[in-house]
């Protein structure tokens, strides 16, 4: 396929579920599309996942199916360490500016590894949200694209230690790498820069405590590849965990933080409470939720794991979590509203549904910030620049399935774009 | 064959541990020995730049075929692409030496093995012509709805014609009765209204829209790119065509007939959402029995909805529904006073802020209970409505008195399932066969059970799988995969919309731009003559030789697309514009006439054959494992990124799919010597995995025959085993394949070898 045949370019900014589909719609309805991401790999929040509700099925699979439709395209240029900085539109068309910052691993990596042995130096392992290490110089998970290694400046000491160097055979370590700008027209813009999750321990009377994690931790923790391999562990005394509570809208719906509904966190719960509760068949699950929200056919889901005596579902919002002495296990106060009474609740692991935070809301540098966005700092389509579109939580939150299809819109509408701009 | 006709160059990388770990002149002798290669080579770094080099200037002194031995071919896969010659891509490093003891005698065979494997399938692989179709640029939408009128603009702009049949005589679907939305955007807080006249305008206006008003569906024949259609336009036939279709057929109120509990049909002033939409839009809310204004509203969330005994999913719109309706009440007459009952309320994402808007209204409250029962009194009397409700804040049970009840009744699709109106058909056909025993008395069931669903045929489809959509659950034709929403079992018809799942109008519209776009693609890909995903850009297209067909049907019963037809005597009639090259067919057909250029009987078993397996006296077992390229292949390639180690003795051979296995490989494998056979595929069962929805399921069917093909041969049932293995399963399958190595050595070695 020539660029002669293309329909036109469009940019998609993320490479999260949402940016890695929109990209994917576009390209194989024929578009250029040049895919910007962040982070040093493709697949943004869904890779680190576990599992997917109401399935309990593994994120990697389609991811896997994505990652290779990407890459056997001719049509998607993906750029990852990138960030928009700049954009310029003028009759349909956009000037938009990448900035790449240095991977400072250039694509004659292998991937075979053995820069990694040779690395003296450890980062706190991001992917598994801060639980473990990796070397400074590391491949972000055994599944990564682009399938190549990446050094984190903030561990690496450069050239005065170089110990790597040496141990690469094929030339790949380039420590004097340095970031790079690069401009694209483009005929369209899909924003799907995604979500962050949701600091709740500033939430009043949850705190800081070793064993109180948030949704997104646990699915590593649940995960085969993540840091416990898969078993539930405490992080203070690497315990299993004998109960477990939930406390939703950590921070959402709240007046003081978060005024929307995350959306998915009452789903990712019941799916965690599922999921924990395979694994090990005497544990106690506690659920402090407002409203149980499983919409449409998640309903079956919800009904399900009502059945299960051992997970116990309490109206009531969570007021206060303390530790339990030295035990190591912490008291969740809460009110149950239905039974009309006050409860402290000892359980081994505290798990905060911490709603999503859009993640162009923690950015004040310019794109950014001549996105407009609606009070809670999401991105509205209403109010972007003609051929700009927000799709996915960037948007608004959303499950996975209606990301992949407003992304997926957002192709379309995309495509309209060039053929508009094309014509013009 | 076509074996004569190749030039096969082999390319060997000796990078990433590999040329460590391997004897790399052991394994050029074997191309250069074993196999008739013009060009054999290694390289310390294949993927650089001199290296693609060397393989481009070998390809373009006339290389038929090339074999890359170095990583994955899930790397690199652009590095090296040849649009003139097949590229056949051995695996060494993944399934190889990062997986395997180095410069181990047993990991040296493993490698050859693969080369050899390799080599055979390049001499054997052809690349035949794509199945380029001519592709009408039309497309069809089902439905002039939110979600059909969505679909037919949206084609439009991006350049496509579209046909657009409505049932009724007017286009709008609900929004001729919904006057006012919830909020869709910020503040968030406030009704919007719709002009549904400028949009109906902007239809009618548009030269590239061809509307048809109180229009049916006679029947669809043909395939993507190529679909004939029949319509019935007040009584007279149009023919038309289109590329792809967009089924956007909505969705009906629940059946509130079925509510006599919660008063509707006994009392007039018990109504639906719907009938409180039409009340409202008059601009005063009037009670049914008396004409006299409401002084207080109750509304019954979830009436029929989340329940067991009705409908057991939520509706997903009637919280905001009803949050709707109550402002809007009060907003017609402040005095009014307003109580809403629910289960939980659900207002997603930014409507938490209506929510809100709705908490700050005095006039409205909220109740969260479970309304039992609504008590009418007798005709004529005055007497209030008593809705009693249990399990609430204020005690275990309550009544509240109201003039006027709304039931918050759920959606039920407009769509008809496809496999069970099929179903239907062929048990009225046996029937009338005269058929006897269990196969009359399934029949007779099947009538009994869903016999009210014959007739209720919306695309009237001349498939040989059904005249509509299969259906997922409660009666959504929605897909099955997360990952991919709009997944169709039958290529090229989209569903958009409430028919496919419940949803908002916002969400209707974004559902069918979606629907829009997958549809353009299936056009554009159809005249390229490459397929969708999963297997996107694939132009292999299956070969039936018909002349040694026996009309077993199996091909047009198993393809989960419901791509092939049948003539009279239930000979298959390819539609290769539906067919997803899954190869499920392939490994259906006993007659072994089913395959693809690059994937056939002959191609897999060649590979099978060019196994060097050693002799008894050897003790080295061979185990095959064919394993499914979308999730178990990666799995093995993870396990190696991961530098597990597990048996060398295992040969591995992708395959489309397990359902795309055909029995005679096993067959062979067992014949040419091999101890063991793994067969590794992804999670079938309802919450399947599978990427052609049912091939792992059928390889669990004809697990049957391979268990007599085994008794046959005298040999142990252990030495066929299927497992189910998901991507992020990799670290375990290490010792799942040492458990399956040892249970084949405690059994003892294939008698056939030699």
């Amino acid at each position: 396929m020539s660029e002669a045949d293309s329909r036109g370019r469009v940019m998609v900014v993320g490479g999260g579920i949402t940016g890695i589909t929109a990209a994917i719609e576009a390209s194989e309805a024929g578009c250029d599309v040049i895919l910007v991401e962040r982070s040093a790999y493709l697949g943004g929040r869904v890779a680190q996942m576990h599992q997917y509700f109401p399935k309990l099925c593994p994120p990697v699979c389609g991811l896997e199916i994505n990652l290779r439709r990407i890459r056997t395209s001719p049509r998607i240029r993906c750029l990852t360490l990138s960030e928009v900085v700049e954009v310029q539109a003028s009759d349909g068309w956009h000037r938009v500016t990448v900035e790449q910052r240095p991977r400072f691993v250039n694509e004659r990596c292998t991937a075979c590894g053995a820069c990694v042995a040779a690395c003296p130096e450890s980062r706190s392992d991001s992917f598994n949200y801060g639980m473990g290490t990796t070397r400074a110089i590391y491949l972000p998970t055994d599944l990564a694209w682009p399938f190549r290694h990446t050094i984190d400046p903030a561990a690496c000491p450069g050239e005065q230690c170089g110990k790597c160097l040496p141990a690469c055979a094929y030339g790949a370590i380039d420590l004097k790498m340095t970031a790079q700008r690069r401009e694209f027209e483009v005929q369209s813009v899909i924003w799907a820069t995604g979500w962050e999750p949701f600091d709740a321990s500033v939430v009043d009377g949850l705190g800081l405590h070793s064993n109180m994690i948030s949704n997104v931790q646990m699915e590593r923790l649940a995960a085969p590849t993540g840091p416990t391999k898969g078993r539930i562990l405490r992080p203070s005394d690497g315990k299993e965990i004998e109960s477990v509570a939930f406390v939703q809208c950590a921070g959402s719906r709240d007046e003081n933080h978060l005024k929307h509904c995350s959306s998915v966190c009452c789903m990712a719960s019941l799916k965690q409470a599922r999921y924990v509760r395979a694994q090990y068949p005497n544990a106690d699950i506690y659920v402090y939720y407002i409203d149980l929200r499983s919409p449409g056919r998640q309903e079956l889901f919800l009904a399900e794991s009502q059945q299960d005596e051992r997970l116990h579902l309490v109206k009531g919002k969570v007021a206060k979590v303390t530790e339990d002495g030295t035990s190591g296990d912490l008291i969740v106060a809460a009110e149950d509203v239905m039974a009309e009474r006050s409860i402290r609740q000892k359980v081994s692991l505290v798990v905060l549904a911490t709603g999503m935070v859009p993640a162009l809301r923690n950015h004040s540098a310019s794109p950014s910030s001549m996105l407009s966005r609606d009070p809670h700092g999401f991105l509205s389509n209403a109010q972007l620049l003609p051929g700009h579109f927000a799709a996915g939580c960037a948007r608004q939150p959303m499950d996975v399935a209606s990301c992949v299809r407003d992304a997926t819109s957002a192709a379309l509408k995309a495509l309209q774009s060039c053929v508009s701009s094309h014509r013009g | 064959m076509a074996d004569e006709k190749k030039n096969v160059a082999v390319f060997l990388c000796r990078g990433c541990d590999i040329g460590a770990a391997l004897d790399i002149e052991a394994l050029e002798k074997v191309a250069r020995e074993e196999r008739s290669v013009s060009v054999c080579r290694s390289h310390p770094f294949l993927c650089g730049d001199e290296g693609v080099a060397q393989i481009k200037e070998s390809v373009q002194s006339g290389v038929t075929s090339l074999v890359v031995a170095a990583c994955s071919g899930r790397f690199h896969s652009q590095t090296f692409a040849s649009d003139s010659c097949f590229v056949e891509r051995v695996n060494l490093r993944e399934l190889v030496v990062w997986s395997h003891e180095p410069g181990n005698e047993d990991t040296q065979m493993l490698a050859e093995d693969n080369l050899r494997m390799g080599m055979a399938r390049a001499l054997k692989a052809e690349m035949r012509e794509p199945a380029k179709l001519a592709a009408e640029p039309t497309i069809l939408v089902v439905g002039g709805g939110p979600s059909g009128m969505a679909a037919a603009r949206d084609a439009s702009r991006a350049g496509f014609r579209v046909v657009l049949v409505e049932k009724e005589a007017d286009l709008g679907g609900w929004l001729r009765t919904f006057k006012r939305q919830f909020p869709k955007s910020a503040p968030y807080r406030d009704l919007e209204s719709i002009d549904l006249d400028r949009q109906i305008r902007e239809l009618e206006n548009d030269p590239n829209i061809q509307i048809y008003r109180s229009a049916a569906i006679n029947s669809i024949s043909g395939q993507p790119g190529q679909f004939e259609i029949e319509l019935e336009v007040n009584g007279s036939a149009i023919q038309t065509k289109a590329g792809a279709i967009v089924q956007a057929t909505g969705w009906k109120p629940y059946d509130a007939s079925r509510l006599g509990h919660l008063g509707y049909g006994r009392s007039p002033d018990v109504i639906t959402n719907v009938e409180m939409e039409r009340l409202s839009a008059t601009g005063k809310i009037h009670r049914p029995s008396d004409g006299r204004p409401p002084k207080r509203i109750a509304f019954i969330q979830c009436a029929g909805s989340r329940d067991q005994a009705h409908l057991p999913y939520c509706s997903a719109v009637c919280c905001r529904a009803s949050l709707k309706q109550a402002l809007w009440a009060r907003e017609l007459d402040p005095e009014v006073e307003t109580y809403i009952f629910y289960k939980d309320i659900r207002t997603p994402a930014q409507s938490e802020d209506f929510y809100r808007r709705a908490q700050e209204d005095p006039g409205i409250s909220m109740l969260k209970g479970d309304v039992v029962s609504v008590a009418a009194a007798d005709a004529g009397s005055r007497e209030p409505l008593r809705v009693n409700v249990e399990n609430t804040l204020l005690g275990p049970s309550i009544a509240v008195e109201a003039d006027l009840v709304v039931l918050a009744t759920g959606m039920v699709p407009v769509a008809a399932d496809g496999e069970v109106i099929r179903n239907l058909r062929d048990a009225k056909a046996i029937i009338n066969k005269g058929e006897q025993g269990p196969q009359l008395d399934a029949a007779r069931q099947l009538i009994a059970d869903r016999g009210h669903l014959e007739g209720t045929d919306l695309l009237h489809l001349t498939y040989r799988q059904g005249p509509d959509l299969p259906v997922l659950n409660n009666g959504f034709p929605d897909s099955h995969f997360i990952c991919f929403p709009y997944e169709t079992r039958r290529t090229g018809i989209y569903a958009a919309g409430c028919m496919r799942a419940p949803n908002d109008i916002e969400g209707c519209i974004a559902d069918a731009q979606g629907a829009v776009l997958k549809a353009i693609q299936c056009i554009e890909l159809t005249a390229r003559g490459a397929t969708l995903h999963p297997r996107w850009e694939d132009r292999t297209v299956p070969d039936f030789q018909m002349q040694r067909c026996t009309q077993c049907k199996r091909c047009t019963e198993e393809c989960p697309f419901g791509s092939l037809d049948e003539d009279q005597k239930g000979t298959p009639l390819p539609n290769p514009g539906r067919c997803r090259r899954c190869g499920i067919c392939l490994g259906a057909c006993p007659e072994r006439i089913i395959s693809f250029g690059d994937y056939s009987i002959d191609v897999i078993s060649s590979m099978i054959k060019a196994v060097k397996v050693p002799d008894e006296f050897e003790e080295k077992p061979r185990l095959l494992v064919l394993a499914c390229e979308n999730d178990a292949l990666p799995a093995l390639e993870a396990a190696g990124v991961a530098r597990l180690r597990y048996s060398p003795f295992v040969r591995v051979i992708p395959v489309r799919c397990l359902g795309a296995v055909n029995v005679i490989w096993i067959a062979d494998a067992l014949a040419r010597g091999f101890d063991g056979i793994l067969l590794l595929g992804c999670k079938s069962g309802d919450d399947y995995q599978c990427h052609f929805i049912r091939g792992s399921e059928l390889m669990g069917t004809r697990s049957e025959n391979i268990r007599q093909k085994l008794v046959q041969l005298a040999l142990e049932e252990e030495r066929v085993r299927i497992e189910q293995i998901a991507l992020s399963d990799y670290q375990r399958l290490p010792a799942l394949i040492d458990e399956f190595a040892a249970q084949i050595e405690e059994i003892g070695l294939n008698p056939f070898k030699g």
